[in-house]
C-alpha cells in the first residue's frame, strides 16, 4: 500500500473511501416503492436542478411572451377591439333580423288564419312625443284604405284605433291612452263593462262589487263599440278591489303595446261576426268570419 | 507542514513479519464467520475490529489504517448477510482514527489497549447504527446490555490478542 505523506491527503482518502462505500450501499439498498436508494438519491440530487432549469426556462418564456413578444399587442388589441365592435353590431343586426323574422312569421300565420277578414298589415313608424298620450304612427294611410275609427290589432289582442288617417300614414290611439275606450266583457261570465286606459294598465269600469273577479281572468271585446269585433282579447285581470260604487278592476293588455312594431288595421268599421275554430277557440284570438272585401296586403 | 513531517519522522512505526497482516486478517474473518455457528456466545466477538484496531495503532499511518479497515470491513460484509459497505464504512473510520491516535497516545500498555478497544467498539457501533438508520432506514439502538458486554469482552480479548501479535513484529 502506498504511504500518503500528508494528513490532509489521508482525510481526502478517508472521505473518498467512505463516499464510495456509501454509494455502494445505495446501489444495493432498495427502498419500498422507491426503487434503489442510489436512484432515490440521484433523483433527489438532480431534481432541484431540473426544477430550477424548468423554472428558468418558464420564466424566460414568460418574459418573452409577456414583454418582448407583446410588441405588436397594442395594434392587435386595437384590431381585435374593432373586430369585436363590428361583430357586436353584426350580432345585434342578426338578432334583430331573427326577431323580425319571428314577428313576421307570426303575423303571416295570423294573416293566413284570418285571410277572409279585410285587414292590412302596417309597420309602426313612430310614436307620440307627448308622454301623456299613447299614440303611434303607422305606414299605412288613406291610399291603403285606412280610415278613422278602424281597429288596430295584433296577433295577441287589440291595440287601439285609428284617430287620424293621412294619405300615406295614420295615427292610432292605443287602448292604454286615458282618452281610449273599448267595449269589453269577461270571457267566462260575459259581464260587460267599458275598458279605458290609465297611461299604463287598463281599467274596467262599472263592474258591480257583487261580482267575483279574480286575477288572471280574460277580458275580451264585446263588439258594442262598433270598432272592435267581438271576442278579441283585450287583457287579463291583474287585480280587483272593491270601490264606490263599482269595483276597481285593473287589466294587463293582451297586446305588447310597449314594443309594437307591426300591426294590422281592420279595413271595416262594420260589425264582424265570429267564426269559431275548435282548435284555436281557447287560446288564439277568434277568427273573423266575413268574406274579405280587400285583398290581403 | 514541516513541523508535522519532523514529528512523523520520530514516530515509531512497527513492521511485521511477512504475511502477518494478511494471515491475521483472514484468520480473524474465518473465525468470525465460523465460530458463531458452533459457539453461540462467539457472536459477541468482533475479531475483524480487533485486527483493524491493532494494525491501525501499530502502523500509525492514517492512509494505511483506513485502507486496511476498508478491506477488512468489505470482506466481513461479503461473508455475512449485511450489504457491502456497512462494516466497510465503520472499519474504514475506525482504521483511520486508530492509526491517527497511534501517533499521539501510548498504545502499548494493556489498560490503554483495553480502553482504546472499548472506545473503538463504541465508535464502530455508532457508525454502524448511523449508517443503518440513515441509509438502510433501520431503527437500530445505539446501546444495549449485550453491546456493553460485547465491548468489555472484546476489550479483554484485545489485550491478550495484541500481546500475541506483538510477538510477530519485526525486531
Amino acid at each position: 500500500m502506498a504511504v500518503l505523506p500528508s494528513r490532509h491527503r489521508s482525510l481526502v482518502l478517508l472521505a473518498a473511501v467512505v463516499a464510495a462505500q456509501v454509494l455502494a450501499l445505495a446501489v444495493q439498498i432498495k427502498r419500498e416503492r422507491q426503487g434503489r436508494l442510489i436512484r432515490v438519491w440521484s433523483v433527489t440530487l438532480i431534481s432541484p436542478f431540473e426544477r430550477a432549469g424548468v423554472w428558468s426556462i418558464d420564466a424566460m418564456r414568460g418574459a418573452w411572451n409577456r414583454y418582448i413578444g407583446l410588441r405588436h399587442t397594442g395594434e392587435e388589441n386595437q384590431r381585435l377591439r374593432a373586430e369585436l365592435e363590428r361583430l357586436k353590431l353584426r350580432n345585434i343586426e342578426l338578432e334583430s333580423k331573427a326577431a323580425e323574422t319571428g314577428r313576421l312569421e307570426a303575423l303571416a300565420n295570423f294573416r293566413q288564419l284570418h285571410r277572409d277578414v279585410p285587414m292590412v298589415a302596417a309597420r309602426v313608424i313612430g310614436s307620440s312625443a307627448d308622454s301623456a298620450s299613447k299614440t303611434i304612427y303607422i305606414d299605412r294611410g288613406e291610399r291603403d284604405g285606412v280610415r278613422r275609427n278602424m281597429a288596430v290589432i295584433t296577433p295577441d289582442g287589440i291595440a287601439g284605433k285609428i284617430i287620424e288617417a293621412y294619405r300615406n300614414s295614420a295615427q292610432a290611439l292605443l287602448i292604454t291612452d286615458r282618452e281610449s275606450g273599448v267595449g269589453a266583457m269577461f270571457a267566462d261570465t260575459r259581464i260587460q263593462g267599458p275598458v279605458g286606459g290609465t297611461g299604463e294598465a287598463l281599467l274596467m269600469k262599472y263592474v258591480n262589487n257583487d261580482e267575483k273577479i279574480s286575477a288572471g281572468q280574460s277580458v275580451v271585446t264585446s263588439g258594442q263599440d262598433r270598432i272592435f269585433p267581438p271576442d278579441w282579447p283585450v287583457g287579463t285581470v291583474i287585480d280587483a278591489k272593491p270601490g264606490n260604487p263599482f269595483q276597481i278592476v285593473r287589466l294587463r293588455p293582451a297586446a305588447h303595446l310597449d314594443r309594437l312594431e307591426e300591426v294590422f288595421v281592420l279595413l271595416t268599421t262594420r260589425e264582424l261576426e265570429t267564426k269559431k275554430e275548435p282548435e284555436k277557440a281557447a287560446a288564439a284570438p277568434k277568427p273573423l268570419g266575413r268574406p274579405s272585401a280587400t285583398a290581403p296586403h | 507542514m514541516e513541523l508535522s513531517a519532523v514529528i512523523e519522522q520520530h514516530i515509531e512505526v512497527h513492521k511485521f513479519r511477512a504475511g502477518t497482516i494478511v494471515g491475521a486478517t483472514l484468520l480473524a474473518l474465518l473465525l468470525q464467520s465460523f465460530l458463531p455457528r458452533y459457539i453461540h456466545r462467539a457472536s459477541l466477538l468482533e475479531l475483524p475490529l480487533l485486527i483493524t484496531v491493532y494494525f491501525g495503532l501499530s502502523r500509525r499511518n492514517p492512509a494505511t489504517g483506513l485502507l486496511l479497515g476498508t478491506i477488512i470491513g468489505v470482506l466481513q460484509d461479503s461473508l455475512g448477510p449485511s450489504p457491502i459497505g456497512l462494516y466497510g464504512i465503520a472499519k474504514t473510520i475506525v482504521g483511520f482514527v486508530a492509526s491517527s491516535i497511534g501517533t499521539r497516545l501510548d498504545t502499548e500498555h494493556p489498560l490503554s489497549r483495553l480502553s482504546l478497544t472499548i472506545g473503538f467498539f463504541a465508535l464502530q457501533q455508532t457508525v454502524l447504527v448511523l449508517t443503518k438508520r440513515i441509509i438502510l432506514g433501520l431503527a437500530e439502538p445505539f446501546f444495549s446490555m449485550q453491546l456493553l458486554a460485547s465491548a468489555l469482552i472484546n476489550g479483554v480479548i484485545a489485550v491478550g490478542l495484541f500481546m500475541f501479535l506483538d510477538r510477530l513484529r519485526k525486531p
